[in-house]
């Protein structure tokens, strides 16, 4: 479990961390979204012990992590790609991180062969393509097989048999009891393996809830419909808290009415309606909208953070 | 596949969690631990290795070199020079070696990102800085030892051919021989010391270099009523007396006055180092 509490962070003028209050649960895996630049990094530097927050507190399991007496045991991080030595062999560089905690050779060749590295694990790690990089990383979180494993963008560099690997595992990892926190820019990603979400703008916390909540919440519901007489519809549907738009010929885009009220319209005019689709907002739609908003609220910069998560 | 997928990763996180770790009241970050850990860290580099045998290379052939030049012809022994110092004269170019090896075990992780990993696994991150030096001292005391003893050897074998030479049992040659490896193992600490303090290699390098090796010689250029009065407390200077030398200081130290003056220096920038390394950020 992870408690972040009124956690603040200054890099001289530069606020990076807004005070952000967040809880990450074990048994689920919780997602760390935001655009580049957002503090995500930041936050996960100071929940590893690398950064010293400028005010507020972090809880790893219940304790300040610079103080565990075995820290692998409590926490598994995953920061940068290549935060590893590039002369060194990856059997050596984990042994080397695994001694300092007391674990075994054993347990270093088991997690070699955990992210599929037995066969490289031998060569020097200057070497490695950005994908073996991002699994010797995950090898190095794995060794103490931590309560608590925090991982930040790992998919970045896979290729996608390696994405659904990270996938699989860090569900895996969940459905063991561990706690689990990742982060991404990709919101596509986080629909796929996160369910629940803390969402950081700017250094402030934008939401921390679901990803069906966020997406419901965040999203305006839009309908699809496909009609013989579009012009009489539209004129129909038409209102004060709804508006049509029309991207092709005999189809149009309604927003602000359900599809039982359109159906119900259309039978009641006589028109034929031959496609009737609710548009799930995706993730990445509700995200632009929550991390735009958050943006216009503190309108006094320009809003690069948007232009930049995409 | 994905489900097999998922089967198989399962069983073997699994399979990690029968084996202990999470059961682990036996892990726990020791002092000894950490030590073993700086000790794998150091052999697996190919480049220690390396750094290391310039380092004998440089101290038993210059050693050897200028012996023999005090043998030759145009020879006789330079001011404040005896035959055992001379022939320990490599010392003061194994340093160098020495000191790139110790900045580079410490701002190598900076540079690379180790360090970010060294120390999420040791979070009270002292006693990392702590085995660092130990591994170091150890392996640069017993290497500069055997290459010490190799030089004076060496040394007095090319000085016998002019009746200029000591034994080992003659007054204060034992002391020498072993003064220069606590010479070179202190300047490496120090060296260190610098790496985790500028946390740069070009930096850092720079510092030890100026200190040690190019600032000592051009203090000659300044009037000697100015510099008798620091010059013998220069951390060089104050250790090169373990090598019963006198170098031209004119206030020479006493051998282990000198050898604790030069430790002095070295604990003071020890202490600043672990100082930024406990307080700021990684």
């Amino acid at each position: 479990m992870i408690e972040v509490e009124n956690l603040s962070k200054h890099y001289g003028d530069k606020l990076a961390v807004d005070t952000v209050d967040f809880t990450v649960q074990p048994g689920i895996v919780t997602g760390f979204l935001g655009p580049n630049g957002a503090g995500k990094s930041t936050t996960m530097r100071m929940i590893a012990g690398l950064d010293k927050p400028s005010s507020g507190r972090i809880l790893v399991n219940g304790r300040d992590y610079r103080s565990a007496p075995a820290p692998m045991a409590e926490l598994g991080v995953l920061l940068e790609a290549r935060s590893v030595h590039t002369g060194r062999s990856a059997r050596n560089h984990l042994l080397a991180l695994a001694q300092t905690n007391g674990i075994g050779r054993r347990r270093v060749a088991e997690v070699i062969d955990i992210v599929g590295l037995a066969e490289v694990a031998g060569r020097r790690v200057g070497g490695f393509s950005l994908g073996m990089g991002q699994r010797l990383g995950v090898a190095a979180a794995l060794l103490g097989n931590p309560a608590t494993v925090v991982l930040d963008e790992p998919v970045n560099g896979l290729d996608p048999e390696g994405v659904l690997w990270m996938r699989t595992m860090l569900k895996s990892l969940a459905a063991d009891g561990h706690t689990v926190f990742v982060s991404s820019h990709l919101m596509s990603e986080m629909a796929q393996t996160a369910s629940r979400l803390i969402v950081i703008g700017r250094g402030r916390l934008i939401a921390d809830t679901t990803v069906d909540e966020f997406v419901a919440n965040a999203s305006s519901s839009a309908v699809t419909v496909r009609t013989s007489e579009p012009a009489q519809l539209r004129d129909l549907l038409l209102g004060p808290d709804s508006t049509v738009s029309s991207a092709n010929p005999g189809t149009l885009l309604i927003h602000g009415r359900t599809a039982e009220e359109i159906g119900t319209v259309a039978w009641r005019a006589h028109l034929p309606i031959f496609e009737l689709t609710v548009q799930h907002a995706s993730l990445e739609e509700a995200f632009m909208k929550m991390t735009h908003d958050s943006v216009e609220y503190r309108s006094t910069d320009n809003a690069d953070s948007v232009a930049v998560a995409a | 596949m994905n489900t097999a997928t998922t089967a198989a990763v399962s069983t073997r996180l699994a399979a990690g969690t029968a084996e202990g770790p999470q059961a682990g009241a036996a892990l726990r970050v020791t002092q000894r631990r950490v030590l073993l850990s700086e000790w794998t860290k150091f052999r697996s580099l190919r480049s220690t290795v390396y750094t290391l045998l310039t380092a004998a290379a440089l101290m038993i052939g210059l050693g050897a070199l200028f012996s023999a030049i005090t043998a030759g012809p145009a020879g006789g022994f330079e001011p404040g020079t005896t035959a055992t110092s001379t022939s320990l004269t490599g010392t003061f170019f194994a340093q160098l070696a020495v000191g790139v090896l110790g900045v580079l075990l410490i701002s190598g992780e900076y540079s690379t990102g180790m360090i970010r990993s060294s120390l999420t696994v040791v979070p009270r991150r002292l006693p990392m800085l702590w085995a660092k030096l130990a591994v170091f001292a150890v392996v640069i005391f017993l290497s500069a030892l055997v290459a010490a003893f190799a030089s004076f050897l060496l040394g007095q074998a090319m000085l016998s051919g002019q009746h200029l030479d000591v034994a080992l049992s003659d007054p204060g040659a034992l002391r020498a021989v072993v003064g220069a490896a606590l010479y070179l193992t202190v300047a490496g600490m120090t060296a260190m010391a610098l790496g985790g303090l500028l946390r740069n290699t070009a930096a850092a390098v720079t510092t030890f270099v100026a200190v040690f090796f190019v600032i000592p010689p051009l203090t000659n250029l300044l009037p000697t009523t100015l510099t008798s009065h620091f010059v013998q407390y220069l951390p060089s200077n104050a250790g090169a007396m373990m090598l019963d030398g006198s170098y031209g200081v004119v206030n020479p130290l006493s051998p282990w006055t000198g050898f604790a003056a030069m430790c002095a220096f070295a604990a003071i920038l020890i202490g600043l180092a672990a100082w930024r390394l406990d307080r700021a950020d990684a």
